[in-house]
């Protein structure tokens, strides 16, 4: 089963970006970069149901289900819930996290710092057991060491999803992504 | 205890086990002046039962309900509508008060609170609304945590979440009409949103919080029942200031 993406235009009101074409299938992971106001993000809303398709064919597997790291993860201000019941709630599947992320699972969310909670968000939509994984500017917050961690989550799982990638870290695209499709206004 | 006194003290056990319980949900979807707007509704639906010489508990839980289907249509207005309602439901329930012949004695009677008057019909409306909710929210705990930190996974999805989260709304409706009868308007609001907003920020994890939340409920009610008594005022501003006074030194410390 793939998701296949034939000369697509995606948009809200109107088109937003160029035609795009691309496959997505099991054990391949897509980078998509390009400048802000591309539609970068619209992509993946609309693979998700919610953006409008204007023309082409976006075709996802029915069966597939999806899990969807947003750009702003919603993170509230005061919150006691921890991170291995927020991994237990989503039912992630019993993958060994990362060392330095298996530290972190017990504490409250409130209380890590922003990176480690991104790269708590990060594992659980790899995690979840979602045939298809949509990552928005999953390196947001993230400083160098953060993002070698992020790095080894998606290496992690990334032989059993379908992940499609949406960022502006060229390095980060070029070490994890099979395929990286640049948009341009 | 007096026999007198046992059937009042089992008509608010339960509310002051699943209040604290469903504020704790409603705190996480950042809910809690939503719960105020169906309290202030609640209070005017039994005002208006009053005024019909019906039982107050039942107009309390129809006008209760008719503030979540409003809650449910006009969603994306959020806490503007909510506190629309407030206001609302304030203005309605005072002129009625205002107008009617026996307004003074609703009007107390929804802010104290009728605890010491409660019969055999709050006693089985309290317990079916108790059990509603040591029955439901359990079975809701995951999606309300995924819906608070991944809103968009239903939708994305083609997950059907209009039903539970319609039921969580029914719940919160049923579980205020059925106190504010027994602990008045603000008693009820006291103990929805007063042991969460503590154990929010003590608690070492959602469970705890949760356990907290509802050990405060049961500790602060039968400390409040007891002063009331003793003391001869009236239950529902006793537990509201016993209550803030422990929730807030807690989340001093």
């Amino acid at each position: 089963m793939k998701l296949i993406a034939d000369a697509v235009v995606v948009g809200w009101r109107r088109p937003l970006t160029p035609p795009l074409s691309f496959t997505l299938e099991r054990g391949k992971t897509v980078g998509i970069q390009g400048p802000n106001g591309v539609g970068k993000s619209t992509l993946l809303a609309a693979i998700a149901g919610e953006a409008q398709i204007f023309s082409g064919v976006l075709l996802r597997p029915p069966t597939w289900r999806i899990a969807w790291l947003a750009q702003h993860a919603a993170r509230p201000e005061e919150t006691p819930y921890s991170g291995e019941e927020l991994l237990a709630a989503y039912a992630c599947q019993r993958h060994a996290p990362p060392q330095r992320l298996a530290q972190v699972l017990p504490r409250r969310l409130d209380r890590i710092s922003g990176g480690e909670f991104q790269l708590l968000m990060l594992w659980a939509v790899l995690t979840q057991g979602a045939e298809l994984v949509l990552l928005d500017e999953p390196t947001n917050h993230l400083d160098h060491e953060h993002i070698g961690l992020a790095i080894e989550e998606v290496q992690n799982v990334q032989k059993e999803r379908a992940i499609l990638i949406v960022s502006h870290d060229h390095d980060f695209l070029a070490t994890v992504a099979h395929e990286v499709i640049a948009l341009s206004p | 205890m007096s026999m007198l006194f046992l059937l009042p003290f089992l008509v608010g056990l339960p509310l002051a086990f699943a209040l604290p319980w469903l504020g704790h949900y409603l705190r996480l979807r950042d809910e809690w002046l939503a719960a105020l707007a169906v309290s202030q509704w609640a209070g005017l639906g039994a005002v208006l039962a009053a005024a019909l010489e019906a039982p107050a508990v039942v107009g309390a839980c129809l006008l209760a309900l008719l503030a979540v289907l409003g809650k449910q249509i006009f969603a994306a207005s959020g806490n503007s509508f909510h506190a629309g309602m407030i206001l609302l439901g304030w203005a309605a329930s005072t002129l009625m008060i205002a107008n009617a012949p026996h307004g003074e004695a609703w009007a107390k009677a929804i802010s104290d609170g009728q605890l010491y008057f409660a019969g055999g019909r709050e006693l089985a409306f309290a317990w079916l609304a108790a059990s509603a909710a040591a029955v439901f929210l359990p079975r809701w705990a995951h999606r309300l945590v995924v819906a608070r930190f991944f809103p968009e996974h239903e939708k994305a999805n083609r997950l059907p979440g209009g039903s539970w989260r319609l039921g969580f709304d029914v719940l919160t409706a049923f579980l205020l009409a059925a106190a504010i009868g027994a602990l008045g308007l603000m008693g009820s609001f006291a103990l929805l949103f007063l042991p969460p907003w503590a154990a929010y920020r003590i608690a070492r994890n959602g469970f705890s919080a949760i356990v907290l939340a509802v050990g405060l409920g049961l500790f602060v009610y039968g400390l409040a029942f007891a002063a009331a008594l003793s003391f001869d005022q009236p239950f529902g501003p006793t537990l509201t200031l016993l209550l803030a006074l422990v929730c807030f030194v807690l989340r001093r410390r």
